[in-house]
């Protein structure tokens, strides 16, 4: 089974990668930019696990290891 | 006194803390390594800089489950002195033994020099060779030394006299000019609830001979050596 896990800067939380990228953009005439937030996009493939217990799990590898919920939120999408 | 210099796969400063130990402090000193459940040998352990586990996910994020971890988390609940220096600093936060987090400098680059730290509380196991309000001379060098922490969380730590070292300029003025790398209030290093547990991203082993430049860093390690005498 895929799950597809989104990783970014919790609201309020300074992104200088973001900036970076945001101050880029607008200098290359892309003016429309107001926001840009720069996260992760982690994909795991589980095995043996049934599609209940599964999101309960991922849910915990987050909370555990693959976020840090001090300074960011996370997303998870099971399934393809 | 006997140190520990915890060894994570990616460390690089733990010779250079393993050294000032020995050499300029003479004081006995071991090397932990990651794998070690028993930390009972020592009196203080030090979990120096460097690039644990390459760094991968976020700093710290991987070294905090190492097995030895769990020991320094139950070394530091009993009391215990523990150090984190840099990376040692950005493991302590992901492992909660420190609130808050580290996020990329404002300027997106590694930062490599000399920083002027504030001595903010001088009444600490850490501090108490420093006097309050000293300038202390001591190098950095991270990528991701931009503290941050929720407002609850900072006003515990000033309150309480945790923010134990604040970046300053040379006249010891803490000005936006100053700060490095974007940490929240110039924050340079905290300490945890009971003052036993500490973390900084100046490198007092960095700045511990006259050859390296600046002798400032060993007020931090002879304030750790005070307390421990006087504890008896």
């Amino acid at each position: 089974m895929k799950v597809s896990i989104y990783v970014s800067p919790k609201k309020g939380v300074l992104d200088p990668a973001g900036q970076a990228a945001l101050g880029a953009l607008k200098s290359l005439g892309f003016g429309e930019v107001a926001d840009v937030r720069i996260g992760k996009y982690i994909i795991l493939r589980l095995e043996d696990i049934d599609a209940g217990k599964a999101e309960d799990r991922v849910q915990e590898m987050c909370e555990r290891l693959l976020a840090n919920p001090i300074i960011e939120d996370y997303r998870i999408e099971m399934g393809d | 006194m006997r140190f520990g210099v915890v060894v994570f796969p990616g460390s690089n400063c733990e010779m250079d803390c393993h050294h000032v130990i020995d050499k300029v402090l003479r004081e006995d000193v071991d090397y932990v390594w990651h794998q070690q459940t028993d930390v009972s040998a020592y009196d203080c352990l030090v979990l120096p800089g460097g690039f644990s586990y390459g760094d991968y996910l976020r700093c710290g994020a991987i070294a905090r489950f190492s097995p030895v971890m769990e020991a320094v988390a139950d070394f530091a609940a009993e009391g215990g002195l523990v150090i984190g220096i840099c990376n040692g600093f950005q493991i302590l936060l992901e492992a909660g033994l420190l609130p808050g987090a580290m996020l990329r400098n404002t300027s997106l680059s590694f930062i490599c020099r000399f920083s002027s730290v504030r001595v903010e509380n001088a009444d600490t196991p850490w501090t108490n060779a420093a006097r309050q309000g000293q300038v202390l001379r001591v190098p950095i060098a991270h990528g991701e030394g931009n503290y941050t922490a929720d407002e609850a969380t900072l006003a515990a730590l000033a309150e309480e006299g945790r923010i134990i070292l604040r970046y300053c300029g040379e006249d010891g003025e803490v000005t936006a000019a100053a700060n490095p790398n974007g940490s929240v209030d110039n924050i340079a290093g905290i300490c945890g609830e009971g003052f036993n547990v500490f973390g900084l991203m100046p490198h007092p082993e960095r700045a511990s001979e006259e050859i390296l430049g600046s002798t400032d860093g060993l007020l931090i390690w002879e304030s750790v050596m005070a307390h421990y005498r006087s504890r008896g």
